[in-house]
């Protein structure tokens, strides 16, 4: 499909999409929302873009491989793994850090969060990988 | 002592850190560590002969009672010094075999891994863990026997060694498990703590030939010493290693390792020896009328470790201690000998008999080295075979009953291996030249030559110092093999007696069976053509062949379950749920029972209809993209009832997923030929039938679940500790990311490979 409405709709989606994909994924753990969710956004994204150019001149156009999300992606999920290992606390098992920022609020960081975002990740990664592959070979 | 082991592995990957100018060498870097740890090893000599026992452990999987757990005693130290000081020769020796071959790396890495195997093995407390040990030593020798890998006979001999030894490696597993269930524990010491209970145990004569299983495909004993032959296809600095300290040793250690536990009963006397003396036999026999270097050598080694699992078969004092000796003769002779028929090899061009010949003018250093060995294979003073052989007399000698069979095959078994060296000196190096080959000559300087020379020098003063290695090494190590082992007192000369005769008449029998083989040409080629008729019977290729026909076997029955057809695999699981769900619900005699259906408001039975409706349509529309479409909306109304009820994430998730599967789907049809109606209408009766049959009791077991509590309630737990343990509120994300985050990953991996996959399958050009 070359349609230059959607080409030019797509400019300004893909923000959106991909603005409310890490808004769901920081969200997640809280409201409703979180790293699968938000990865099927932000994949969203991709596919949008696909269909109003061609699924080749996305890839290629992707500076970031499809595979490479999949590698960072894993490689988020097995280092938020690594802090509880150090702690000594069963596998898996998380860890959180809090520093109070005063008046914007307790801020909470834990190895879930990283977790979640290398599950987003990954969902990126696999879901546009299915989609392209798919399309490319047309 | 862990660090040692840890070296192994630290320096086999960073052989591929070196700079350029250094990569040149990567075997000698290994050869130091070795030599580095071989020093260490020495070092711990005073300990162990003072009876001290150095052990080290480190926590595993405690859950599973697996923990890492050394021990260094006597019997691990000879071993240990063993791998790595013989190590250290192979590698400087493989620093000038393998200049030439590309792939030198990866058999520096593969070499280097295996020296740390099995000095992990020997190092093992914990029967597990020697177990992976073992297990880690037949990978990677299936690694190094297929080093050339473009030859077909490489790799048939690499597979037949790692089939039959991994089998007996399972082997070996299961007989561990099952023994360890009377103590209760793998660990050896407490083995040796209940030895007593295991002997009589009725679950000790199974657990023995499990592990026997495993000894003898390990140490290539009868009939399963084929694939030993087959081995030599390795690169010569690889059968040197293999032959001599290790791999083929494993089961010999084993069996002394368990002996303590095992030992001592009628069962493990005649199966053992028994095994032992059919092995020491065919292996020597066998090896007189070869004419290629390496595999006489790999014959020869057959009947080395038959005459070690024999003596460990006879049992007595004695004879432990003979075979403890001979562990270390056949080490220091069968790595010489093979480094020199590789440097005969590189420098001849050839391991034929027929194509050499009078290389004692040329190459005399190599003859020296050569005669010394081969001497001391064929037990000659003042070799340390010499010793070696006189104590195996003893053993045998003394051997109460069964000696006289035993001994006379011991004998005829002796006199050929007397014959086989001396005609292995005598068609290398004195026989007139026959062939027009260039005469080789030897380089002085080359670790190819230094190598070897300088184990032939340790063999021949050990012969004539016996007391090194007796008073200290073999002393202790017998003290871990069995309790309250006396002093070890080896001497060179023993005076005229019973055994002394007995080497004589062996000797000059020997020299007689040569003399024979080698000026009655005729008698010779009988001979061969006699024992060809023999070997042509090959297990091995029945072996192989027996192989191929399983998973020739396999294959056919894997089609009918694998047929490839999706429908059909759907089709097996729905009935195959259907009819189990069905049974059960008759066989249980549930009452169908609907508790408080609660009111449904009417645009929530809207939904339902609207649904219904899309799925009727999809089942009846007459173009794709509408079944697609109707589809979709289906799943958009399963997402509407999440919304409904409250599970938020699972209608986003829904909505999403079902908006990617229709792109999906519209994807995929753009592929697919036009559409037709291919199935008639008994198909479809029939795919009527199944699609009610599995609808209707998913249905019913939906409506029934509400009925079940289980208590307590798993989420109860969850939705409890979900703020307080995980600081999350919505517990759907908690779940995911903490809780069950190991399913998560098993999810996302899933995922990736299936992605992967589909990616691979349909790059452009590729053939899907």
């Amino acid at each position: 499909m070359n349609s230059g409405i959607l080409q030019i709709a797509e400019k300004y989606l893909r923000w959106l999409f991909l603005v409310f994909a890490i808004f769901a994924l920081f969200r997640g753990h809280n409201l409703p929302g979180g790293g699968f969710i938000g990865g099927l956004m932000a994949a969203m994204a991709f596919v949008f873009r696909g269909f109003a150019y061609s699924a080749d001149e996305v890839y290629q156009s992707m500076k970031i491989k499809p595979e490479t999300y999949l590698v960072i992606g894993f490689t988020a999920v097995i280092l938020s793994f690594v802090p509880g290992m150090i702690a000594g606390k069963t596998f898996f098992e998380g860890v959180w850090l809090s520093a109070d920022l005063g008046q914007l609020g307790l801020l909470k960081l834990g190895t879930p969060l990283l977790f979640d975002i290398g599950i987003f990740l990954v969902v990126i990664g696999v879901t546009v990988l299915f989609l392209f592959s798919l399309k490319r070979s047309d | 002592m862990v660090v040692s082991l840890l070296l192994y592995l630290m320096f086999s990957i960073g052989i591929f850190f070196l700079p350029k100018i250094l990569r040149k060498y990567t075997s000698v870097w290994i050869a130091f560590l070795q030599v580095g740890v071989f020093s260490f090893f020495l070092t711990r000599i005073p300990n162990i002969i003072n009876g001290e026992v150095l052990s080290a452990a480190i926590t595993w999987v405690p859950a599973l009672d697996l923990n890492l757990s050394f021990i260094l005693d006597g019997f691990s130290l000879s071993f240990a010094l063993l791998i790595s000081g013989i190590g250290a020769m192979v590698f400087f020796y493989a620093q000038a075999y393998m200049k030439k071959y590309a792939g030198t790396d990866r058999f520096i890495l593969f070499l280097t891994l295996f020296s740390g195997a099995m000095l992990g093995m020997v190092l093992s407390e914990n029967l597990i863990q020697l177990f992976i040990f073992w297990e880690l030593t037949s990978v990677l020798s299936f690694l190094l026997i297929t080093f050339f890998h473009e030859k077909e006979e490489a790799r048939k001999a690499a597979f037949q060694s790692l089939y039959i030894t991994a089998f007996g490696g399972l082997s070996l597993l299961a007989g561990i498990i099952l023994l360890g269930t009377i103590p209760g524990s793998y660990s050896l010491n407490e083995w040796i703590a209940s030895a007593e209970a295991i002997r009589e145990s009725s679950l000790y004569l199974p657990g023995l030939l499990l592990i026997l299983l495993g000894v003898v495909t390990k140490s290539a004993q009868f009939p399963f010493h084929f694939w030993l032959p087959g081995a030599m296809q390795a690169p010569t600095p690889v059968s040197s290693y293999l032959h001599s300290a290790t791999m083929v040793k494993a089961g010999f250690f084993l069996l002394a390792r368990l002996h303590p536990v095992l030992g001592g009963t009628s069962e493990w006397m005649y199966i053992i020896s028994s095994v032992g003396v059919i092995t020491m036999f065919m292996g020597v026999y066998f090896a007189v009328t070869k004419t290629e270097l390496k595999s006489i050598l790999a014959y020869t080694t057959i009947n080395a470790l038959g005459v070690l699992v024999l003596l460990m078969g006879i049992d007595t004092q004695l004879s432990i201690k003979a075979a403890l000796l001979f562990l270390f003769v056949h080490a220091l002779y069968k790595a010489t000998l093979f480094m020199v028929a590789g440097l005969i090899d590189k420098k001849a061009g050839t391991k034929e008999f027929s194509s050499l010949g009078g290389l004692a003018r040329t190459m005399p250093l190599t003859f020296v080295i050569t005669s010394l060995s081969a001497l001391s294979m064929a037990g000659i003073p003042p070799m340390l075979g010499f010793l070696g052989k006189e104590l195996i007399y003893e053993a045998k000698v003394q051997l109460p009953g069964i000696s006289s069979v035993i001994l006379v095959i011991g004998v005829a078994a002796n006199i050929l291996l007397v014959a086989v060296s001396l005609t292995f000196i005598y068609r290398i190096f004195l026989v007139k030249r026959t062939t027009d080959k260039p005469i080789p000559k030897e380089d002085r300087k080359s670790w190819l030559l230094l190598a070897p020379a300088m184990l032939a020098i340790l063999s021949l003063l050990f012969g004539l110092f016996p007391k090194i290695l007796g008073g200290t090494l073999i002393e202790s190590a017998l003290g871990s093999v069995i309790d309250g082992a006396g002093d070890v007192k080896l001497k060179l000369w023993h005076g005229f007696n019973d055994v002394f005769f007995l080497s004589l008449f062996t000797v000059v029998a020997g020299f007689m069976l040569t003399y024979l083989m080698n000026t009655k040409q005729m008698l010779l080629k009988n001979w061969q053509a006699f024992n060809e008729r023999i070997v042509r019977f090959s297990l091995s290729d029945k072996f192989l062949s027996g192989v191929d026909g399983f998973v020739g076997f396999a294959d056919k029955k894997t089609q009918i379950i694998q047929h490839g057809y999706h429908r059909y695999y759907i089709m097996t699981i729905m009935v195959l749920a259907a009819v189990a769900m069905w049974y059960q619900f008759y066989a249980s005699g549930a009452q169908l029972t609907i508790n408080n259906p609660g009111t449904i408001p009417y645009y929530m039975a809207g939904l339902v209809l609207v649904s219904v409706f899309a799925v009727v349509m999809a089942m009846f529309s007459r173009s794709r993209l509408a079944a697609i479409v109707a589809m979709g909306v289906v799943g958009y109304g399963i997402a509407l009832v999440f919304m409904y009820y409250g599970a938020i994430d699972l209608a986003i998730t829904q909505i999403l997923a079902e908006t990617l599967i229709v792109v999906l789907f519209v994807l995929v049809m753009q592929k697919m030929p036009r559409f037709l109606r291919l199935s008639d209408k008994k198909q479809r009766v029939r795919d009527l039938v199944i699609a009610i049959g599995f609808g209707t009791v998913m249905t019913l077991v939906t409506i029934q679940s509400m009925d079940i509590s289980l208590q307590p309630a798993i989420s109860d737990f969850f939705i409890e500790n979900s703020w307080s343990k995980a600081f999350g509120k919505n517990v759907v994300n908690v779940i995911l990311v903490d809780f069950r985050a190991m399913d998560t990953l098993g999810e996302i991996i899933v995922l990736a490979v299936a992605a992967l996959g589909v990616s691979m399958l349909l790059k452009k050009g590729g053939k899907a």
